[in-house]
């Protein structure tokens, strides 16, 4: 069985010690310095913690990139409010193409809960809780053994931390579908305002941060602000990330690197270039919720603002390698029945429009659809684009229109050729998605007694 | 340790017990292997909620069984990044090998078979959890064996 491969260019923040074997224990990765920011943080006010958070530059690893020291700083301090403040920690990572988080927790656990306790100094919280996704059970054996050494050494202090699991629903590592579901709701989205930071868990103030946004405040600690807003691509692209390289590459794995290597280098040079010595046709960067990348558009670094200027996004540090092998109507399709499955249903243009979506790429796809069906599908998408109460939406209809716009090619051919013109040697040929399963529920012939 | 003190336990690291309900729901089916009538019944009863509460809440995430299930639970990812790789031809090597299709169960109750979304181990293609085990860089021909253990086991 193949492990993941890890690896870093540069000197690695967040993975430190823990690329050639993981760091599980306590006393191993004490011996890296472990905790020592820790006790560092606790002897200095909360307030300076944040600020040095402000100053770094840090920003959200989970997505949506916002600034994580300012993010503190909007929890108002426990003397103007009467309600218990909460950290919740995002390790719900289901994002298609990313697996950074699991590997941090598999390999840096002690980093993270080092993390969760300086944020949760930073403002004042004695309550963690670290959502983590309900499929993830050995990273779970992981993280929560950690957390009970942790507590044993008496590293908790005052703090009380809890590692819940979730049950299978991408929806819950929106923000707020996450606190619903940790409130033992259906994972629906709240409408914002007001935000979490001030109704959040239990309408307290709670701030919400990713994995791997918690476990570098450790190392923004130890290396210092402002050496840290200088690594990178400064000032906004701080830092470095755990990109998640994945598809059609020789060496995918995950590889710490500074922000603002370029797609190139992390394909061709780190990844060994593409499988089989084939064609790269596309890229998945951010993840599935963004649109994707064509070749020509390879020397763009993988930074915010670089990738930002050609309409791209960062997300979850995701680098998917896709391969002339692979029908592009097909790949739009399975990501569009990703979206429809996870839709939690509580917004009409999502709701709606992820299956309408789904019902043209399929009609596309078997060569049934009209032209005017490819321009019914960018109106969907444009239905939908900032339409919706949370990102969900989004995230299926910016993959869909990038495809069809910089594949519109490939999309006519089906309508000319009466279907996939790569028939069955399409990589996605036939490929099943669960939401054709019409059931969560798989439903034995007969009940065994 | 019944099912109710169990859950009462873990409710009490909650600020409220209402966010005991996903643990709670995982401990009932971890012991009965699916959601029944009952067992909603008993965990509303430990929680003080309704089973009607508690079946809303459960039909909405994928985990939770509300039908029996296999003994053994087969999860194949379909997703794009192990999709462009090999899912398709694992998941068909599945197919073949149990005789059923993505969905069902074997007629022995012995295996249940689906197809998933993305499971966080996209470097690795395909991934396959195995009893919620991940077995990483599935290949077809690593499929009869996997079906041997389970049969065997
Ligand atoms: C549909 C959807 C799914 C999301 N899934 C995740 C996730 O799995 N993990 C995560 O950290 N953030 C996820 N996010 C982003 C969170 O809403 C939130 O921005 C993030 O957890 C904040 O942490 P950060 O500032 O440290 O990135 C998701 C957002 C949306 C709209
Ligand atoms: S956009 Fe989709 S997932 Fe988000 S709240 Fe609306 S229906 Fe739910
Ligand atoms: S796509 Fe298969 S594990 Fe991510």
């Amino acid at each position: 069985m193949a492990e993941t491969t890890i690896g870093a260019e540069g000197t690695p923040l967040v993975l430190a010690g823990a690329l050639e074997e993981p760091l599980r224990d306590l006393a191993s990765y004490r011996a890296v310095g472990g905790y020592a920011q820790l006790e560092k943080a606790r002897a200095t006010s909360p307030h300076d913690v944040t600020e040095q958070l402000i100053q770094s530059n840090l920003r959200g690893r989970g997505g949506a990139f916002f600034p994580a020291g300012r993010k503190a700083s909007f929890i108002p301090t426990p003397d103007k409010v009467a309600k218990p403040i909460y950290l919740t920690v995002n390790a719900d990572e289901s994002e298609p193409g990313t697996f950074k988080d699991r590997e941090i927790m598999l390999r840096v656990p002690h980093r993270l809960i080092e993390g969760c306790l300086i944020a949760a100094h930073a403002i004042s919280s004695k309550h963690v809780f670290i959502y983590i996704r309900g499929e993830y059970s050995a990273e779970y054996q992981v993280l929560e053994a950690a957390r009970i050494e942790a507590e044993a050494a008496g590293l908790m202090g005052d703090v009380t931390m809890v590692v819940h699991r979730g049950a299978g629903a991408y929806i819950c590592g929106e923000e707020t579908a996450l606190l619903e579901s940790l409130e033992g709701k259906r994972g629906q989205p709240r409408s914002k305002p007001p935000f979490p930071a001030i109704q959040g868990l239990y309408a307290s103030p709670t701030l919400i941060n990713n994995v791997e946004t918690i476990a570098t405040v450790p190392k923004v600690l130890e290396v210092g602000p402002e050496t840290f807003a200088e690594i990178g691509a400064p000032p906004d692209s701080t830092g470095t990330r755990v990109f998640c390289l994945s598809g059609n590459v020789v060496r995918p794995g995950a590889y710490e690197a500074p922000h603002g290597i370029t797609a190139r280098h992390l394909i061709y040079d780190i990844g060994g270039g593409i499988a089989d010595g084939r064609e790269l046709k596309a890229v998945m960067v951010g993840g599935s919720s963004f649109p994707v990348m064509v070749p020509s558009e390879l020397d763009t670094a993988l930074d915010a603002n670089s990738l930002g200027q050609k309409g791209l996004f960062i997300g979850s540090g995701v680098v998917t390698a896709i391969d002339d092998r692979t029908c592009i109507v097909q790949f739009a399709l399975r990501v569009a029945q990703f979206y429809m499955h996870e839709s939690c249903g509580k917004c009409t243009p999502c709701r709606v429009g992820t299956r309408w979506l789904v019902q043209i790429l399929r009609a596309v796809e078997d060569g049934s659809a009209t032209d005017n069906d490819l321009e019914t599908l960018l109106d969907v998408c444009d239905r939908i684009i900032g339409k919706c109460l949370c990102v969900l939406g989004d995230s299926a209809a910016m993959p869909v229109a990038s495809c069809v716009t910089n594949f519109r090619e490939e999309f006519r051919a089906h309508l000319e050729h009466g279907g996939c013109p790569l028939g069955a040697d399409s990589s996605l040929a036939g490929l099943f998605a669960p939401v054709d399963q019409h059931s969560h529920t798989p439903v034995p012939q007969e009940v065994p007694v | 340790m019944s099912l109710a003190s169990e859950i009462r336990e873990v409710a009490g690291r909650y600020p409220s017990s209402t966010s005991a309900v996903l643990p709670a729901l995982r401990l009932a089916q971890q012991r009965y292997g699916w959601l029944s009538r009952e067992a909603f019944e008993e965990v509303a009863d430990a929680l003080y909620l309704t089973p009607a509460y508690c079946m809303s809440v459960a039909s909405f995430y994928d985990m939770f069984h509300l039908e029996p299930v296999g003994e053994h639970m087969v999860e194949v990812c379909t997703n794009v990044c192990c999709g462009i790789v090999n899912a398709q031809a694992v998941l068909e090597a599945f197919e073949r090998e149990l005789g059923i299709a993505p969905g069902e169960t074997t007629s022995d109750g012995a295996v249940t078979l689906r197809a998933v979304e993305c499971l966080g181990g996209c470097s690795t293609p395909t991934i396959v959890a195995v009893d919620h085990r991940y077995r990483q860089s599935v290949t077809p021909d690593d499929v009869p064996g996997i079906v041997e253990e389970l049969r065997s086991g």
